[in-house]
Protein backbone atom coordinates (compact mmCIF):
# COMPACT_ATOMS: atom_id res chain seq x y z
CA UNK A 1 0.00 0.00 0.00
CA UNK A 2 2.48 2.31 0.97
CA UNK A 3 4.08 1.49 -2.26
CA UNK A 4 1.10 2.66 -4.75
CA UNK A 5 0.83 5.85 -2.44
CA UNK A 6 4.26 7.09 -3.56
CA UNK A 7 3.68 5.81 -6.62
CA UNK A 8 0.61 8.34 -7.01
CA UNK A 9 2.20 11.26 -5.37
CA UNK A 10 5.17 10.83 -7.51
CA UNK A 11 2.69 10.95 -10.85
CA UNK A 12 0.80 13.91 -9.44
CA UNK A 13 3.28 15.82 -8.98
CA UNK A 14 5.18 15.27 -12.40
CA UNK A 15 1.93 15.91 -13.53
CA UNK A 16 1.69 19.08 -11.85
CA UNK A 17 5.38 19.76 -13.45
CA UNK A 18 3.95 18.75 -16.75
CA UNK A 19 1.27 21.11 -16.52
CA UNK A 20 3.88 24.29 -15.49
CA UNK A 21 6.24 23.45 -18.57
CA UNK A 22 3.06 22.75 -21.27
CA UNK A 23 0.85 25.33 -20.36
CA UNK A 24 2.64 28.31 -21.49
CA UNK A 25 3.79 26.81 -24.67
CA UNK A 26 0.00 25.93 -25.24
CA UNK A 27 -0.75 29.24 -24.66
CA UNK A 28 1.42 30.49 -27.49
CA UNK A 29 0.00 28.18 -29.46
CA UNK A 30 -3.51 28.75 -28.86
CA UNK A 31 -2.41 33.27 -29.31
CA UNK A 32 -0.55 32.62 -32.00
CA UNK A 33 -4.03 31.64 -33.72
CA UNK A 34 -5.78 34.81 -33.06
CA UNK A 35 -6.19 38.21 -34.57
CA UNK A 36 -4.56 41.30 -33.23
CA UNK A 37 -7.98 42.23 -32.47
CA UNK A 38 -9.73 38.95 -31.35
CA UNK A 39 -7.05 38.66 -28.67
CA UNK A 40 -7.64 41.43 -26.79
CA UNK A 41 -11.40 40.73 -26.46
CA UNK A 42 -11.40 36.96 -26.28
CA UNK A 43 -10.20 34.53 -23.54
CA UNK A 44 -7.06 33.97 -25.11
CA UNK A 45 -7.05 30.67 -22.72
CA UNK A 46 -9.93 28.95 -25.07
CA UNK A 47 -8.97 27.40 -28.86
CA UNK A 48 -10.93 29.65 -31.01
CA UNK A 49 -8.91 31.93 -33.30
CA UNK A 50 -7.86 29.50 -36.50
CA UNK A 51 -7.15 32.09 -38.76
CA UNK A 52 -3.15 32.72 -39.84
CA UNK A 53 -2.78 36.33 -40.32
CA UNK A 54 -0.19 36.32 -37.60
CA UNK A 55 1.78 33.99 -39.13
CA UNK A 56 1.49 36.55 -42.53
CA UNK A 57 2.59 39.12 -40.23
CA UNK A 58 5.52 37.71 -39.35
CA UNK A 59 6.80 36.62 -42.43
CA UNK A 60 6.07 39.55 -44.14
CA UNK A 61 8.05 41.49 -41.32
CA UNK A 62 10.67 39.54 -42.63
CA UNK A 63 11.64 37.13 -40.50
CA UNK A 64 12.38 34.64 -43.17
CA UNK A 65 15.64 36.36 -43.70
CA UNK A 66 16.45 35.71 -40.26
CA UNK A 67 15.47 32.24 -40.24
CA UNK A 68 17.74 31.86 -43.11
CA UNK A 69 20.55 33.62 -41.42
CA UNK A 70 20.17 31.49 -38.60
CA UNK A 71 20.48 28.07 -40.46
CA UNK A 72 23.28 29.25 -42.26
CA UNK A 73 25.06 30.10 -39.10
CA UNK A 74 24.33 26.98 -37.58
CA UNK A 75 25.54 25.09 -40.22
CA UNK A 76 28.67 26.62 -40.62
CA UNK A 77 29.01 26.35 -37.00
CA UNK A 78 28.56 22.29 -36.72
CA UNK A 79 30.49 21.77 -39.79
CA UNK A 80 33.61 24.20 -38.58
CA UNK A 81 32.92 22.06 -34.81
CA UNK A 82 33.12 18.42 -35.81
CA UNK A 83 35.73 18.65 -38.64
CA UNK A 84 37.62 20.87 -36.62
CA UNK A 85 37.53 18.95 -33.74
CA UNK A 86 37.88 15.56 -34.77
CA UNK A 87 40.85 16.53 -36.65
CA UNK A 88 42.27 17.59 -33.21
CA UNK A 89 41.02 14.87 -31.46
CA UNK A 90 42.46 12.21 -33.30
CA UNK A 91 46.13 14.47 -33.46
CA UNK A 92 45.73 14.17 -29.40
CA UNK A 93 45.32 10.61 -29.78
CA UNK A 94 47.93 9.98 -31.81
CA UNK A 95 50.12 13.03 -31.77
CA UNK A 96 54.08 12.43 -32.99
CA UNK A 97 54.72 16.03 -31.35
CA UNK A 98 53.65 17.62 -28.49
CA UNK A 99 51.94 20.37 -29.83
CA UNK A 100 48.16 18.58 -29.88
CA UNK A 101 48.67 18.14 -26.29
CA UNK A 102 49.96 21.90 -25.43
CA UNK A 103 47.16 23.54 -27.28
CA UNK A 104 44.45 20.53 -25.58
CA UNK A 105 45.57 22.30 -22.13
CA UNK A 106 45.09 25.50 -22.98
CA UNK A 107 41.60 24.41 -24.11
CA UNK A 108 40.73 22.47 -21.10
CA UNK A 109 41.68 25.21 -19.07
CA UNK A 110 39.57 27.36 -21.34
CA UNK A 111 36.49 24.83 -19.96
CA UNK A 112 35.77 26.99 -17.06
CA UNK A 113 36.02 30.45 -18.28
CA UNK A 114 32.53 31.93 -18.80
CA UNK A 115 31.84 33.42 -21.65
CA UNK A 116 29.93 36.16 -20.76
CA UNK A 117 33.41 37.26 -18.87
CA UNK A 118 35.24 37.91 -22.15
CA UNK A 119 32.52 39.54 -24.66
CA UNK A 120 34.37 42.91 -24.59
CA UNK A 121 37.42 42.30 -25.73
CA UNK A 122 35.69 39.69 -28.37
CA UNK A 123 34.03 42.60 -29.52
CA UNK A 124 37.13 44.47 -30.10
CA UNK A 125 38.94 41.54 -31.53
CA UNK A 126 36.21 40.83 -33.93
CA UNK A 127 36.09 44.81 -34.68
CA UNK A 128 39.82 44.63 -35.23
CA UNK A 129 39.71 41.49 -37.89
CA UNK A 130 37.13 43.45 -39.73
CA UNK A 131 34.89 40.61 -38.81
CA UNK A 132 32.60 42.87 -36.86
CA UNK A 133 28.28 42.62 -38.14
CA UNK A 134 29.54 39.73 -40.46
CA UNK A 135 27.71 36.26 -40.36
CA UNK A 136 31.38 35.29 -40.88
CA UNK A 137 32.05 36.54 -37.57
CA UNK A 138 29.20 35.93 -36.18
CA UNK A 139 29.76 31.79 -36.90
CA UNK A 140 33.69 31.54 -36.00
CA UNK A 141 32.98 32.93 -32.91
CA UNK A 142 29.62 30.78 -31.98
CA UNK A 143 31.71 28.41 -32.72
CA UNK A 144 35.14 28.83 -30.27
CA UNK A 145 31.97 29.13 -27.89
CA UNK A 146 31.57 25.89 -28.08
CA UNK A 147 35.07 24.37 -29.06
CA UNK A 148 36.39 23.62 -25.90
CA UNK A 149 33.45 21.37 -24.30
CA UNK A 150 33.30 19.81 -28.09
CA UNK A 151 37.07 19.13 -28.00
CA UNK A 152 36.79 17.37 -24.76
CA UNK A 153 34.12 15.19 -25.48
CA UNK A 154 35.71 14.10 -28.68
CA UNK A 155 39.07 13.66 -27.57
CA UNK A 156 38.01 11.51 -24.92
CA UNK A 157 36.21 9.31 -27.37
CA UNK A 158 38.73 8.95 -30.29
CA UNK A 159 41.62 8.28 -27.32
CA UNK A 160 39.12 4.89 -26.10
CA UNK A 161 39.58 3.67 -29.68
CA UNK A 162 41.36 0.70 -28.95
CA UNK A 163 45.47 1.21 -30.14
CA UNK A 164 44.98 -2.32 -31.79
CA UNK A 165 42.47 -1.43 -34.67
CA UNK A 166 44.78 1.72 -35.30
CA UNK A 167 48.03 -0.51 -35.53
CA UNK A 168 46.14 -3.10 -37.41
CA UNK A 169 45.96 -0.46 -40.15
CA UNK A 170 49.22 0.92 -39.89
CA UNK A 171 50.60 -2.37 -40.09
CA UNK A 172 49.36 -2.63 -43.33
CA UNK A 173 50.63 0.38 -44.70
CA UNK A 174 48.04 2.51 -43.99
CA UNK A 175 48.99 6.08 -44.02
CA UNK A 176 47.74 8.76 -40.97
CA UNK A 177 45.34 10.10 -43.65
CA UNK A 178 44.14 6.45 -44.16
CA UNK A 179 43.76 5.87 -40.47
CA UNK A 180 41.64 8.84 -39.99
CA UNK A 181 39.13 8.72 -43.40
CA UNK A 182 38.61 4.77 -42.79
CA UNK A 183 38.41 4.04 -39.27
CA UNK A 184 38.33 7.42 -36.75
CA UNK A 185 35.94 8.98 -38.93
CA UNK A 186 33.36 5.72 -39.16
CA UNK A 187 33.91 4.67 -35.90
CA UNK A 188 33.11 8.43 -34.55
CA UNK A 189 29.58 8.58 -36.51
CA UNK A 190 27.65 8.59 -33.27
CA UNK A 191 29.57 11.26 -31.42
CA UNK A 192 29.62 13.35 -33.68
CA UNK A 193 25.92 13.48 -34.20
CA UNK A 194 26.13 14.45 -30.20
CA UNK A 195 28.57 17.25 -30.78
CA UNK A 196 26.74 18.64 -33.99
CA UNK A 197 23.26 18.83 -31.93
CA UNK A 198 25.17 20.66 -28.79
CA UNK A 199 27.05 23.06 -31.35
CA UNK A 200 23.74 23.57 -33.48
CA UNK A 201 21.70 24.15 -30.37
CA UNK A 202 23.70 26.59 -29.47
CA UNK A 203 24.78 28.69 -32.53
CA UNK A 204 20.24 28.42 -33.00
CA UNK A 205 19.66 29.63 -29.94
CA UNK A 206 22.45 31.74 -28.82
CA UNK A 207 21.51 35.56 -28.13
CA UNK A 208 24.74 37.03 -26.32
CA UNK A 209 26.84 36.49 -29.21
CA UNK A 210 24.72 38.36 -31.95
CA UNK A 211 23.57 41.13 -29.47
CA UNK A 212 27.70 42.75 -28.79
CA UNK A 213 28.92 41.17 -32.88
CA UNK A 214 25.95 42.08 -35.40
CA UNK A 215 23.61 44.78 -35.53
CA UNK A 216 22.30 45.52 -39.09
CA UNK A 217 19.26 43.38 -40.79
CA UNK A 218 21.20 41.72 -43.31
CA UNK A 219 23.09 39.70 -40.15
CA UNK A 220 20.30 39.28 -38.09
CA UNK A 221 19.66 35.80 -36.73
CA UNK A 222 16.74 34.67 -35.12
CA UNK A 223 17.00 34.86 -31.26
CA UNK A 224 18.21 38.94 -31.73
CA UNK A 225 15.58 39.35 -34.48
CA UNK A 226 12.66 37.93 -32.39
CA UNK A 227 13.20 40.92 -29.91
CA UNK A 228 13.40 43.28 -32.63
CA UNK A 229 10.49 41.81 -34.00
CA UNK A 230 8.79 42.57 -30.37
CA UNK A 231 10.52 46.04 -30.51
CA UNK A 232 8.33 46.69 -33.53
CA UNK A 233 4.61 44.72 -33.26
CA UNK A 234 5.17 44.62 -29.41
CA UNK A 235 1.58 45.18 -29.22
CA UNK A 236 0.24 42.22 -31.16
CA UNK A 237 0.81 39.23 -29.08
CA UNK A 238 -0.70 36.35 -31.44
CA UNK A 239 2.32 37.30 -34.84
CA UNK A 240 5.53 37.63 -31.29
CA UNK A 241 3.89 33.94 -30.55
CA UNK A 242 3.66 32.73 -34.09
CA UNK A 243 7.43 34.23 -34.62
CA UNK A 244 8.45 32.34 -31.02
CA UNK A 245 6.39 29.11 -32.43
CA UNK A 246 8.32 29.60 -35.63
CA UNK A 247 11.62 30.11 -34.28
CA UNK A 248 11.50 26.76 -32.33
CA UNK A 249 10.17 24.42 -34.92
CA UNK A 250 13.58 23.28 -36.48
CA UNK A 251 14.45 22.34 -33.24
CA UNK A 252 11.30 20.64 -32.20
CA UNK A 253 11.41 18.71 -35.35
CA UNK A 254 14.90 17.39 -34.27
CA UNK A 255 14.00 16.35 -31.32
CA UNK A 256 11.29 14.64 -32.13
CA UNK A 257 13.16 12.40 -35.15
CA UNK A 258 16.69 12.00 -32.45
CA UNK A 259 15.32 11.90 -29.09
CA UNK A 260 18.45 10.18 -27.81
CA UNK A 261 20.92 12.25 -29.40
CA UNK A 262 19.55 15.56 -28.86
CA UNK A 263 19.13 14.24 -25.04
CA UNK A 264 23.20 13.58 -25.31
CA UNK A 265 23.76 16.47 -27.59
CA UNK A 266 22.07 18.89 -24.60
CA UNK A 267 23.47 17.57 -21.95
CA UNK A 268 27.06 17.88 -23.25
CA UNK A 269 30.23 16.85 -21.32
CA UNK A 270 28.68 16.35 -18.03
CA UNK A 271 26.18 13.72 -19.02
CA UNK A 272 27.78 10.90 -20.72
CA UNK B 1 56.76 -1.85 -32.02
CA UNK B 2 59.50 -0.42 -34.28
CA UNK B 3 58.26 -2.11 -37.15
CA UNK B 4 55.33 -0.19 -37.00
CA UNK B 5 56.33 2.56 -36.31
CA UNK B 6 58.43 2.81 -39.38
CA UNK B 7 55.68 1.47 -41.53
CA UNK B 8 53.51 4.50 -40.26
CA UNK B 9 56.12 6.93 -40.55
CA UNK B 10 57.08 6.19 -43.90
CA UNK B 11 53.83 7.66 -45.53
CA UNK B 12 53.72 10.67 -43.68
CA UNK B 13 57.66 11.52 -44.30
CA UNK B 14 56.70 10.55 -48.34
CA UNK B 15 53.85 13.17 -48.56
CA UNK B 16 56.06 15.70 -48.00
CA UNK B 17 56.96 14.90 -51.85
CA UNK B 18 60.22 13.67 -53.96
CA UNK B 19 62.26 16.41 -52.70
CA UNK B 20 65.12 14.90 -52.65
CA UNK B 21 67.14 17.40 -50.75
CA UNK B 22 69.33 15.86 -48.50
CA UNK B 23 70.58 17.83 -45.57
CA UNK B 24 66.80 18.07 -44.50
CA UNK B 25 65.64 14.78 -44.92
CA UNK B 26 67.14 13.45 -41.29
CA UNK B 27 64.94 16.52 -40.03
CA UNK B 28 61.91 15.41 -41.05
CA UNK B 29 62.45 11.52 -40.28
CA UNK B 30 62.99 12.93 -36.51
CA UNK B 31 59.68 14.52 -36.71
CA UNK B 32 57.16 12.48 -39.33
CA UNK B 33 54.09 13.51 -38.01
CA UNK B 34 55.01 16.90 -37.37
CA UNK B 35 52.54 18.29 -40.68
CA UNK B 36 49.69 16.32 -39.48
CA UNK B 37 49.88 17.38 -35.95
CA UNK B 38 49.82 20.63 -37.20
CA UNK B 39 47.68 20.38 -39.51
CA UNK B 40 45.19 18.97 -36.96
CA UNK B 41 46.14 21.02 -34.35
CA UNK B 42 46.02 24.76 -36.33
CA UNK B 43 41.99 25.04 -36.69
CA UNK B 44 41.26 24.58 -32.61
CA UNK B 45 44.51 26.54 -31.82
CA UNK B 46 43.81 29.57 -33.92
CA UNK B 47 39.80 29.39 -33.17
CA UNK B 48 40.29 29.14 -29.36
CA UNK B 49 43.52 31.22 -29.48
CA UNK B 50 42.06 33.97 -30.75
CA UNK B 51 38.23 34.13 -30.19
CA UNK B 52 38.99 32.93 -26.33
CA UNK B 53 42.15 32.99 -24.69
CA UNK B 54 43.76 36.54 -26.30
CA UNK B 55 40.39 38.20 -25.23
CA UNK B 56 40.51 36.84 -21.54
CA UNK B 57 44.27 38.61 -21.57
CA UNK B 58 43.09 41.31 -23.20
CA UNK B 59 40.15 41.59 -20.46
CA UNK B 60 42.76 41.51 -17.42
CA UNK B 61 44.92 44.46 -19.33
CA UNK B 62 41.87 46.90 -20.06
CA UNK B 63 40.64 46.32 -16.43
CA UNK B 64 43.59 48.63 -15.83
CA UNK B 65 43.29 51.14 -18.81
CA UNK B 66 41.16 53.71 -19.75
CA UNK B 67 39.62 53.01 -23.02
CA UNK B 68 36.48 54.64 -24.73
CA UNK B 69 37.14 51.62 -27.69
CA UNK B 70 38.44 54.43 -29.64
CA UNK B 71 42.00 55.80 -30.03
CA UNK B 72 44.48 53.61 -27.52
CA UNK B 73 43.89 52.29 -24.03
CA UNK B 74 45.69 54.56 -21.50
CA UNK B 75 46.95 52.86 -18.43
CA UNK B 76 46.03 54.12 -15.01
CA UNK B 77 46.68 51.66 -12.74
CA UNK B 78 43.82 50.42 -10.33
CA UNK B 79 41.94 52.93 -10.47
CA UNK B 80 39.43 50.87 -12.21
CA UNK B 81 39.65 48.63 -9.27
CA UNK B 82 38.95 51.03 -6.65
CA UNK B 83 36.03 52.67 -8.26
CA UNK B 84 34.65 49.01 -8.61
CA UNK B 85 35.06 49.15 -4.68
CA UNK B 86 33.76 52.79 -4.06
CA UNK B 87 30.51 52.12 -6.66
CA UNK B 88 27.06 51.34 -5.28
CA UNK B 89 25.22 50.55 -8.84
CA UNK B 90 28.08 47.71 -9.36
CA UNK B 91 28.15 46.57 -5.83
CA UNK B 92 24.51 45.96 -5.68
CA UNK B 93 24.49 44.28 -8.65
CA UNK B 94 27.05 41.65 -7.66
CA UNK B 95 25.17 41.17 -4.11
CA UNK B 96 22.26 40.20 -7.21
CA UNK B 97 23.81 38.16 -9.15
CA UNK B 98 24.83 36.40 -5.44
CA UNK B 99 21.05 36.23 -4.21
CA UNK B 100 20.20 35.15 -8.00
CA UNK B 101 22.94 32.15 -7.68
CA UNK B 102 21.55 31.52 -4.23
CA UNK B 103 18.15 31.20 -4.94
CA UNK B 104 18.81 28.84 -7.96
CA UNK B 105 20.79 26.77 -6.04
CA UNK B 106 18.00 26.47 -3.50
CA UNK B 107 15.01 25.82 -5.75
CA UNK B 108 17.07 23.72 -9.23
CA UNK B 109 18.90 21.45 -6.73
CA UNK B 110 16.10 19.54 -5.01
CA UNK B 111 13.51 20.14 -8.11
CA UNK B 112 16.24 18.95 -10.37
CA UNK B 113 17.28 15.66 -7.97
CA UNK B 114 13.24 14.76 -8.08
CA UNK B 115 12.54 15.18 -11.73
CA UNK B 116 15.79 13.13 -12.19
CA UNK B 117 14.66 10.35 -10.27
CA UNK B 118 11.73 10.55 -10.90
CA UNK B 119 12.73 10.00 -14.78
CA UNK B 120 15.32 6.94 -13.92
CA UNK B 121 12.20 4.83 -13.27
CA UNK B 122 11.40 2.58 -15.08
CA UNK B 123 7.47 2.77 -16.47
CA UNK B 124 6.78 4.01 -19.68
CA UNK B 125 4.65 7.03 -18.50
CA UNK B 126 7.67 8.04 -16.81
CA UNK B 127 9.49 8.17 -20.53
CA UNK B 128 6.48 10.23 -21.58
CA UNK B 129 6.58 12.86 -19.25
CA UNK B 130 10.55 13.01 -19.52
CA UNK B 131 10.86 13.31 -22.77
CA UNK B 132 7.94 16.71 -22.77
CA UNK B 133 10.07 17.84 -19.62
CA UNK B 134 13.18 18.42 -22.11
CA UNK B 135 10.98 20.91 -24.37
CA UNK B 136 11.78 24.34 -22.97
CA UNK B 137 15.52 23.22 -22.98
CA UNK B 138 15.05 23.32 -26.97
CA UNK B 139 13.69 26.91 -27.09
CA UNK B 140 16.10 29.71 -26.85
CA UNK B 141 16.17 32.17 -24.26
CA UNK B 142 15.19 34.76 -26.66
CA UNK B 143 11.90 33.13 -27.44
CA UNK B 144 11.24 31.73 -24.18
CA UNK B 145 11.32 35.45 -22.46
CA UNK B 146 8.78 36.76 -24.99
CA UNK B 147 6.37 34.08 -24.43
CA UNK B 148 6.50 35.12 -20.64
CA UNK B 149 6.27 38.73 -21.55
CA UNK B 150 2.65 37.95 -23.52
CA UNK B 151 1.74 35.51 -20.78
CA UNK B 152 2.84 37.88 -17.76
CA UNK B 153 1.38 40.95 -19.20
CA UNK B 154 -0.79 42.46 -16.17
CA UNK B 155 -3.05 43.78 -18.46
CA UNK B 156 -3.49 41.73 -21.23
CA UNK B 157 -1.33 38.70 -20.74
CA UNK B 158 -3.16 35.17 -20.02
CA UNK B 159 -2.14 35.24 -16.36
CA UNK B 160 -4.47 38.40 -16.16
CA UNK B 161 -7.27 36.27 -17.61
CA UNK B 162 -6.59 33.24 -15.56
CA UNK B 163 -7.05 35.43 -12.81
CA UNK B 164 -10.53 36.76 -14.02
CA UNK B 165 -11.57 33.18 -14.86
CA UNK B 166 -11.01 31.70 -11.52
CA UNK B 167 -11.26 35.06 -9.51
CA UNK B 168 -7.71 34.80 -8.26
CA UNK B 169 -7.00 38.10 -7.38
CA UNK B 170 -2.99 37.02 -6.09
CA UNK B 171 -2.73 36.04 -9.68
CA UNK B 172 -3.04 39.81 -10.94
CA UNK B 173 0.42 41.11 -10.15
CA UNK B 174 2.90 43.22 -12.02
CA UNK B 175 5.05 40.49 -12.06
CA UNK B 176 8.00 42.00 -14.37
CA UNK B 177 7.80 45.11 -12.82
CA UNK B 178 7.73 45.21 -9.24
CA UNK B 179 10.80 45.31 -7.28
CA UNK B 180 9.59 42.84 -4.31
CA UNK B 181 8.55 40.32 -6.04
CA UNK B 182 10.14 40.34 -9.92
CA UNK B 183 13.68 39.35 -9.04
CA UNK B 184 12.32 35.78 -7.75
CA UNK B 185 9.42 35.79 -11.13
CA UNK B 186 13.12 36.09 -13.18
CA UNK B 187 14.38 32.40 -10.82
CA UNK B 188 11.26 30.84 -11.16
CA UNK B 189 11.61 31.68 -15.62
CA UNK B 190 15.15 30.60 -15.63
CA UNK B 191 14.28 27.37 -13.49
CA UNK B 192 11.33 26.40 -16.00
CA UNK B 193 13.74 26.86 -18.86
CA UNK B 194 17.31 25.09 -17.22
CA UNK B 195 15.70 22.73 -14.85
CA UNK B 196 15.72 19.68 -17.46
CA UNK B 197 19.33 19.98 -17.78
CA UNK B 198 19.59 19.22 -13.96
CA UNK B 199 16.93 16.68 -14.61
CA UNK B 200 19.13 15.01 -17.33
CA UNK B 201 22.12 15.11 -15.06
CA UNK B 202 20.20 13.14 -11.80
CA UNK B 203 18.65 10.76 -13.97
CA UNK B 204 21.99 9.70 -15.20
CA UNK B 205 23.47 9.72 -11.50
CA UNK B 206 20.41 7.74 -10.41
CA UNK B 207 20.92 4.71 -12.99
CA UNK B 208 24.58 4.61 -12.40
CA UNK B 209 23.37 3.32 -8.89
CA UNK B 210 23.68 -0.41 -8.66
CA UNK B 211 20.46 -1.90 -7.71
CA UNK B 212 22.32 -4.54 -5.74
CA UNK B 213 22.50 -2.32 -3.15
CA UNK B 214 18.57 -1.51 -3.18
CA UNK B 215 18.05 -5.19 -3.56
CA UNK B 216 19.98 -5.60 -0.50
CA UNK B 217 18.12 -2.39 1.37
CA UNK B 218 14.36 -4.25 0.61
CA UNK B 219 15.64 -7.41 1.89
CA UNK B 220 16.81 -5.71 5.26
CA UNK B 221 12.75 -4.57 4.54
CA UNK B 222 14.03 -0.58 4.59
CA UNK B 223 11.58 1.88 3.27
CA UNK B 224 11.59 3.85 0.89
CA UNK B 225 12.88 7.04 2.72
CA UNK B 226 14.92 5.19 4.22
CA UNK B 227 16.68 3.90 0.94
CA UNK B 228 16.66 7.50 -0.12
CA UNK B 229 18.71 8.87 2.58
CA UNK B 230 20.98 6.35 3.06
CA UNK B 231 21.73 4.87 -0.41
CA UNK B 232 19.99 7.58 -2.66
CA UNK B 233 21.57 10.78 -1.53
CA UNK B 234 25.16 9.09 -1.03
CA UNK B 235 25.74 7.73 -3.72
CA UNK B 236 24.88 10.93 -5.68
CA UNK B 237 26.86 12.75 -3.45
CA UNK B 238 29.23 13.85 -6.98
CA UNK B 239 26.35 14.43 -9.34
CA UNK B 240 24.89 16.70 -6.58
CA UNK B 241 28.54 18.51 -6.66
CA UNK B 242 28.26 18.59 -10.69
CA UNK B 243 24.74 19.89 -10.79
CA UNK B 244 25.78 23.05 -8.00
CA UNK B 245 28.99 23.84 -9.62
CA UNK B 246 26.47 23.96 -13.46
CA UNK B 247 23.95 25.95 -11.30
CA UNK B 248 26.52 28.42 -9.70
CA UNK B 249 28.71 29.21 -13.55
CA UNK B 250 25.42 29.20 -14.80
CA UNK B 251 23.40 31.65 -12.82
CA UNK B 252 26.28 33.79 -11.89
CA UNK B 253 26.64 34.68 -15.59
CA UNK B 254 22.73 34.89 -16.26
CA UNK B 255 22.38 37.59 -18.81
CA UNK B 256 19.42 36.94 -21.45
CA UNK B 257 16.46 36.77 -19.65
CA UNK B 258 17.15 39.86 -17.33
CA UNK B 259 18.25 42.11 -20.80
CA UNK B 260 15.07 41.44 -22.79
CA UNK B 261 12.12 41.58 -19.91
CA UNK B 262 13.52 43.68 -17.62
CA UNK B 263 16.71 45.65 -18.34
CA UNK B 264 17.80 45.51 -14.70
CA UNK B 265 14.57 47.31 -13.11
CA UNK B 266 12.53 48.31 -11.95
CA UNK B 267 14.82 50.37 -9.13
CA UNK B 268 18.00 48.59 -10.52
CA UNK B 269 16.84 45.48 -8.34
CA UNK B 270 17.29 43.19 -10.88
CA UNK B 271 20.37 44.74 -11.91
CA UNK B 272 23.00 41.72 -12.12
CA UNK B 273 27.17 41.29 -12.81
CA UNK B 274 26.83 40.71 -16.48
CA UNK B 275 23.96 42.76 -17.54
CA UNK B 276 25.67 45.73 -15.45
CA UNK B 277 29.28 44.99 -17.27
CA UNK B 278 27.29 45.18 -20.64
CA UNK B 279 25.56 48.24 -20.07
CA UNK B 280 29.48 50.40 -19.42
CA UNK B 281 30.91 48.47 -22.22
CA UNK B 282 28.10 48.69 -24.90
CA UNK B 283 25.94 51.68 -23.59
CA UNK B 284 28.61 54.11 -21.42
CA UNK B 285 32.14 53.08 -24.03
CA UNK B 286 33.89 52.58 -20.63
CA UNK B 287 35.53 49.55 -21.98
CA UNK B 288 38.36 49.93 -19.06
CA UNK B 289 35.45 49.84 -16.24
CA UNK B 290 33.58 47.01 -17.63
CA UNK B 291 37.08 44.76 -17.68
CA UNK B 292 37.05 45.37 -14.29
CA UNK B 293 33.41 43.58 -13.83
CA UNK B 294 34.63 41.16 -16.41
CA UNK B 295 37.08 39.96 -14.43
CA UNK B 296 35.47 39.74 -11.15
CA UNK B 297 31.88 37.34 -13.08
CA UNK B 298 35.70 35.28 -14.83
CA UNK B 299 37.23 35.15 -11.32
CA UNK B 300 34.04 34.05 -9.54
CA UNK B 301 33.23 31.54 -12.08
CA UNK B 302 36.82 29.97 -12.37
CA UNK B 303 36.95 29.73 -8.35
CA UNK B 304 33.86 28.13 -8.22
CA UNK B 305 33.96 25.44 -10.54
CA UNK B 306 37.90 25.28 -9.27
CA UNK B 307 36.57 24.50 -6.04
CA UNK B 308 34.11 22.44 -6.77
CA UNK B 309 36.24 20.58 -9.31
CA UNK B 310 39.01 19.94 -6.04
CA UNK B 311 36.01 18.18 -4.24
CA UNK B 312 35.02 15.79 -6.79
CA UNK B 313 38.25 14.84 -8.46
CA UNK B 314 38.64 15.90 -12.66
CA UNK B 315 37.21 12.32 -13.52
CA UNK B 316 34.30 12.57 -10.59
CA UNK B 317 31.45 10.59 -12.44
CA UNK B 318 32.98 7.85 -13.59
CA UNK B 319 34.67 7.25 -10.08
CA UNK B 320 31.55 6.95 -9.03
CA UNK B 321 31.28 3.56 -8.14
CA UNK B 322 34.17 3.12 -6.08
CA UNK B 323 33.87 2.74 -2.63
CA UNK B 324 31.06 0.29 -3.57
CA UNK B 325 33.16 -2.81 -2.18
Amino acid sequence: VRRRIGGFTAWLLATIWLIVVLAPIYYMVVASLRSPGAYFTADPWLPGGSGLSAYRTVFSAGLGSYFVHSVLVTTGCVVLTLVLSLAFAFRVARMKTRLPRVVFRFVVLGLAVPIQAIIVPLNVVVVKLGLYDTLTGLTLALTASTIAVSVLIMVNFVRDIPRDFIDAMTVDGGSEWSVFWHLILPLSRGVLVSVGIYAGLNAWNNFLLPLILTQSSSTLVLPLGLVKFQGLYGVDVPALMAAVLLSAVPLFLVYVVARRKVLAGLSGFVVR
Amino acid sequence: MSLQRTKAEAPAAGRGGPAPAAPRRPHRRARPGLLADLVGSTGVGLIYGVLILIPLLVAVALSFCNWNGLGSPAWIGLRNWTRFFHDPVALSALVTSLKIVGLSWIVQLPLGMALGLFAAGRQRYRAVYSTLFVVPLLMSTAGTSLMWQGLLDPNLGGLHWLAVKLHAGWLQQNWLGSPTITLYVLVFLITWQFIPFQMLLFQVGRRQIPNVLYEAASLDGSTGLHRFWHITLPQLAYTIVTSTMLIVVGSLTYFDVIYILTQGGPDNTTNVLALQMYQVAFSQYEYGYASVLAVVLGVLGVVVAFALMRITGFGAMSSQQEGIG
